[in-house]
């Protein structure tokens, strides 16, 4: 009788990809320091990941703050809180929702792009032809790729939370006289240095991870057309996964911590 | 006085999984040889060239280049053998987010003996090798415009920029018409008078192998099974190797 064997295909690439992803990681921080950083690539992939990525931002966060406020200031109104709602929308968008709502739209947009690409770089060989020519392909494709998008996504995050802000004030002017000043000093009236230092933090690790994932895809792809499209695809849904994750432990680190 | 040996593999085995792709393959090529390396589609001639310049780890066996074994090599000196290594990519493998500009400068701007020189030498230099290969009027268009055979021209004067002294050419005819695969023959012959270089070119293109060897080598089912000249090969005793030669060019 045939055995099932224990380990399965999806475990064993699941857990190859995680001692991949782990191993890409450290070869990531010694090329950083090692080897000659690339600085016009690095400032390259800042344009394609942070700059191209501006207009998606902007209207996302835009309707974010509008959509949060049109919903919850009937329910505040209620209960007589709607002073509250400037405050209550930054602190969410802020702490919680801007991050991981933009980090997600960033693995979607910047995470399938780099996995897309470096897995065409794989399959036409240009990756090999890097390599060869000793121009160590590693550093000139992923460094500057990861590093744009750790650096990027914590910058795109602060100014989506300000068009958020900023529709969460015209949502509000549509029901009522509030000036700018009095939506900003509302909004900043319990707000502390607390609650925006471990939002910025895990944005820097999501935008790491982001990088580091997507280049990983990329990178070690398949062969074949088929294999860009699984790149491209596995960038994205790794990616996301790991935001979730990283966004659960900093929660759990920031209710210890704070 | 004996031959300097450029590449010398002995007992190379390499499998993939369960398949055995390469057993025991043993070759040599000296210094200012053209070695044609002849073989079906899939017999594993390109995981030889690889396995030669450290893309591939063999299972077993041995790869000395320039005297230094590929396999015990770490990374810097991987790099140094590298340096002096050209390898032509059967579609060319040009960068296809740079101009051909960009794409002769990559390599230059990052050798340790090159990246020192002013740019405007480097574009002088790329210049050249684009016009030796008549390739001139492409230097500042973008891989997708040119053709295939332009592809591979401009993958060869890319590789001359570090001017190496041994290049691997990867099946540098094929998919080109008969007009052009025949230039590009000729280009590899130019390339050898003009750099001095040593070569080993494998294909499974007999015209090609005809215009381009000082000596062939073929091989069948991962094993090398003959070597000689071309119509020493036409009357081998081995029907797969004779078989080349009554076809055209092998699928």
């Amino acid at each position: 009788m045939d055995r099932k064997p224990l380990i399965t295909k999806d475990v064993e690439r699941f857990l190859t990809d995680i001692a991949g992803i782990t191993q890409f990681t450290g070869l990531y921080f010694k090329n950083l320091f090692k080897r000659r950083f690339e600085g016009k690539e690095f400032v390259n992939q800042c344009f394609r990941t942070g700059y191209q990525s501006i207009l998606l931002i902007s209207v996302t966060a835009l309707i974010l703050g509008l959509v949060l406020t049109i919903q919850t200031r009937p329910i505040l109104a209620d209960l007589g809180a709607e002073a509250w709602l400037p405050n209550m929308v930054f602190i969410s968008v802020v702490t919680e929702m801007g991050p991981v709502i933009f980090a997600l739209l960033f693995a979607g947009k910047v995470g399938s792009g780099i996995g897309a690409e470096l897995s065409s770089m794989r399959v036409t060989d240009q990756i090999d032809a890097m390599e060869v020519s000793a121009t160590y392909p590693f550093n000139y494709l992923v460094v500057t790729r990861v590093s744009a998008t750790t650096l990027m996504l914590p910058l795109l995050v602060f100014y989506g939370d300000f068009l958020a802000f900023l529709g969460s004030f015209l949502g509000l002017k549509a029901y009522s006289d509030i000036s700018f000043q009095l939506f900003f000093t509302r909004a900043f009236s319990d707000f502390f240095f607390r609650d925006i230092f471990p939002a910025t933090i895990k944005t820097i690790f999501f935008g790491f991870f982001v990088g580091v994932i997507s280049s990983y895809m990329g990178y070690f792809s398949d062969k074949g057309t088929e294999g860009v499209g699984k790149s491209a695809n596995s960038a994205v849904v790794a990616s996301s996964l790991v935001i979730f994750l990283l966004d659960l432990i900093a929660v759990q680190i920031t209710d210890i911590i704070i | 006085m004996a031959k300097e040996r450029i590449v010398h593999i002995s007992n190379l085995a390499k499998s993939f999984g369960n398949k055995k792709v390469i057993e025991g393959v043993s070759l040599t090529l000296f210094a200012g040889e053209n070695l044609v390396v002849l073989g079906k589609s899939g017999t594993g001639k390109s995981v030889i060239m690889k396995c030669i310049v450290g893309l591939l780890e063999p299972d077993r066996g041995s790869v000395n280049v320039f005297g230094q074994e590929v396999t015990e090599a770490d990374e810097d000196q991987m790099a140094a053998i590298r340096s002096r290594i050209g390898y032509l990519f059967q579609e060319g493998a040009l960068y296809d987010s740079m101009t051909i500009l960009e794409n002769m400068l990559f390599p230059a701007k990052r050798n340790p003996e090159t990246r020192k020189l002013p740019e405007k030498e480097l574009t002088d230099l790329a210049e050249m090798n684009l016009e030796n290969d008549g390739l001139a009027e492409a230097i500042d268009k973008m891989p997708a415009e040119l053709s295939g055979g332009m592809k591979k021209r401009a993958g060869l004067a890319r590789t001359l920029m570090l001017s190496p002294e041994l290049i691997i050419y990867d099946e540098p005819t094929t998919g080109l018409d008969p007009f052009t695969s025949e230039s590009i023959s000729r280009l590899i012959m130019k390339v050898k008078e003009r750099y001095d270089t040593s070569s080993i070119i494998i294909t499974h293109d007999i015209e090609c192998a005809s215009i381009t060897g000082d000596r062939i080598t073929v091989l069948h089912e991962g094993k090398l099974v003959a070597e000689g000249t071309i119509p020493e090969l036409k009357e081998h005793p081995d029907e797969n190797v004779r078989l080349f030669f009554t076809k055209h060019a092998m699928p």
